[in-house]
């Protein structure tokens, strides 16, 4: 087995930000080929070509494409929802955060959670009232449709777009650890395969697909917290003295530790966090995939269920792993620990691969198979659903509404969206290569910047606010994207780890520039929107009343059996 | 009249926009007041977090961090039970009361 020891030192330097963003994996070494893994991922991924052949024969209709016809139910959309959610990263980032820090996991867990009562709260229903197939449908609902579908397909293009490299590279990275393929043939299985799911199968299959997915993983985690607990007797303090004790950081991985170092930092950070949920397009799409306004919010509600309760299991898990991981010289590199003394800084593969080794620890080789099985299931997934928001974007948004003049001949729309799925597919591979070996992990972070600064305000505002005018979403949201994506370049994540300048020099010293990029939007949208005197205004501000009725009531919404 | 101003006018209508509007910002200032309180915590007093609870190395933080996580999921069912029972019905008679 070589070793890579840079990437292990580039790993250690970037953890703040490798934590931030959660939703990419830094790679190590390759490991053995993994034939039980492998075995299983087989059986996962024939299982979800027969769903998506199944699904292809049921996808005739735009709205079976894009909404799987609105046929749904809560329950099911709450665990694709969650599916949705819960990516690889969050399940191995987590897990691997409270190995190495204890207390800080629980924080990022918290934040990614929160977003979503306010999603139940303030969008779930009105979405699904007002829109068909993507939030553009929403903000521009009363607005100037051009202008107002093309700033919200940039803010979900440029969105799904980090995210999908973010999830890409982690995908490769792992997937080259788990299973001892090489990193490009990784990335090109993973985009394949999204590719023929999304194409054939629509969100029919990218939505069975999710489901099986978040099964198998709470499923997973579940068992694997369980284990753990039953090797403590079921009790935490148990748990929380024996990680304690072997532990180099001792009693300092129960509070609060370095990750949060700047309090400015940390709530922009979790502004980021609950407000960009709220944005993020293949998220926001799975509301047009239930019957009505009532299964939007069900659905939400089981969502918050299932993820909270996931969170939970991977703060277990992360402290099961100090215990059972970082004790056994099998999961340890020997030279590593010679050097440092710690059983945390020598685990094998980097600490993204504590709740795989303690797969292995609690339930043996067939469970470390399982577990990897899933782990590559869950980024395929989740991949799917990315590819299938930006392509609906591309589709309805760009081609049907702006080119088109909203008068395009359904076929077209679709093939135009499996031609985009196509087209995002290997980019998204190209992508992946080509980014191989960068850190990738602010792409997260940006999208959920994005989101919040962009797709979040104009959507809200759109929904919430009379004077909302044409020219102060396009306006307001340009500036929060654009802001958006400066603040990330000068934070200290990109400035200083990617680019390279000296520590210390970066002109933002947030990690997450949320707080003034969110205040930007909001406050340029109002600004704008209230000195517009055009005679576009006028019409925006007459619309209001009307659509505030719909989005209460549902009267006039998209039907769920529109075919 | 369009169809929009006379549902405006129903009394049903303006209960269910009073009632949805007040509860669901209500519970998301909750929500924001309970997360960034924690963050708040988190950032300025870190060590109040770290105090452990009786004789055992579990500290404060501990609940506290799995409260909030419990809180969002309360809340979320607070807010869906609350629409399934009285907005629903509300709506429901908004939709009759247009058909007839």
């Amino acid at each position: 087995m070589k070793k890579i020891p840079h990437l292990l030192v580039t790993l250690f330097i970037c953890i703040p930000s490798v934590a931030l963003a959660a939703g990419t994996i830094d790679g190590g070494t390759k490991q053995a080929v993994n034939w039980s893994a492998i075995g299983m991922f087989i059986g996962f991924v024939s299982l979800t070509l027969v769903i998506t052949y199944w699904a292809s024969k049921r996808t005739v209709s735009a709205a079976d494409f894009y909404s799987a016809g609105g046929g749904i139910s809560a329950g099911q959309n709450g665990l694709a929802i969650a599916g949705d959610y819960m990516s690889a990263a969050s399940f191995l980032g987590i897990s691997g955060l409270v190995y190495t820090s204890g207390y800080d996991g629980l924080i990022y867990s918290v934040g990614w959670l929160v977003g979503w009562p306010v999603v139940t709260f303030l969008i779930a229903e009105q979405l699904r009232n007002l829109g068909k197939f993507t939030f553009a449908d929403v903000a521009s609902f009363r607005l100037g449709q051009t202008r107002i579908r093309i700033l919200a397909a940039c803010g979900s293009l440029v969105t799904v777009a980090f995210y999908l490299i973010a999830q890409m590279v982690g995908a490769g990275k792992l997937i080259q650890l788990l299973f001892g393929l090489d990193y490009w043939i990784a990335v090109i299985l993973v985009g394949g395969l999204m590719m023929v799911y999304v194409t054939f199968g629509g969100m029919k299959a990218t939505t069975w697909v999710q489901i099986i997915k978040a099964v198998l993983l709470l499923f997973g985690a579940t068992f694997m917290a369980g284990a753990v607990l039953y090797k403590f007797g079921f009790s935490p303090e148990a748990l929380f003295a024996k990680a304690t004790e072997v532990h180099p950081k001792k009693l300092a991985i129960m509070e609060p530790g370095s990750l949060i170092s700047n309090p400015l930092s940390a709530i922009s950070l979790g502004l980021a966090l609950m407000f960009g949920t709220a944005g993020l397009p293949h998220i926001l799409m799975r509301f047009f995939t239930v019957k009505d306004a009532q299964a939007a919010r069900k659905s939400v509600f089981y969502a918050t269920g299932f993820i909270g309760y996931f969170y939970i299991l991977t703060f277990i898990i992360g402290f099961g792993a100090i215990t059972l991981v970082s004790t056994d010289l099998a999961f340890l590199d020997a030279g590593i620990l010679e050097k440092t003394k710690s059983g945390i800084a020598a685990i094998r593969g980097g600490s993204n691969m504590a709740a795989i080794h303690l797969a292995d620890a609690v339930g043996g080789n067939l469970f470390l198979g399982f577990i990897s099985a899933v782990a590559f299931a869950t980024i395929l997934a989740v991949v799917s659903g990315l590819a299938l928001a930006g392509a609906s974007s591309i589709s309805h948004d760009i081609y049907a509404m702006v080119i088109k003049g909203g008068h395009a001949n359904e076929q077209d729309e679709v093939r135009v969206s499996k031609i985009a799925t196509l087209f995002l597919g290997v980019l998204a591979i190209i992508l992946g290569i080509i980014f191989e070996n960068q850190n990738v992990a602010f792409m997260v972070g940006l999208a959920f910047a994005i989101a919040a600064s962009c797709n979040f305000p104009v959507l809200v505002m759109s929904i919430f606010w009379k004077n909302l005018t044409t020219r102060g979403a396009l306006i307001g949201g340009l500036l929060g994207l654009i802001s958006a994506v400066v603040g990330v370049i000068l934070s200290p994540a990109v400035w200083e780890v990617t680019l390279g300048f000296a520590k210390g020099s970066a002109p933002i010293k947030l990690d997450n520039p949320a707080l003034f990029s969110m205040t930007i939007a909001f406050v340029s949208i109002w600004l704008i929107s209230v000195l517009d005197r055009s005679a576009r205004a006028g019409k925006d501000r007459d619309g209001f009343d009307a659509q505030f009725v719909r989005s209460q009531t549902g009267i006039g919404a998209a039907s769920a059996t529109s075919h | 009249m369009s169809t929009y101003e006379k549902i405006e006018q129903d009394p049903n209508y303006q209960e269910l926009v009073r009632r949805r509007s007040s509860l669901g910002w209500t519970l998301s200032a909750i929500m924001l007041i309970v997360y960034f309180g924690f963050i708040l915590l988190v950032a300025y007093a870190p060590h109040f977090l770290g105090t452990p609870m009786g004789t055992g190395v579990t500290t404060i933080g501990i609940p506290i961090g799995l409260l909030v996580i419990v809180s969002a999921f309360l809340l979320t069912g607070i807010y869906v039970s609350k629409a399934n029972s009285k907005y629903d019905p509300l709506i429901r008679k908004i939709v009759g009361a247009r058909r007839q």
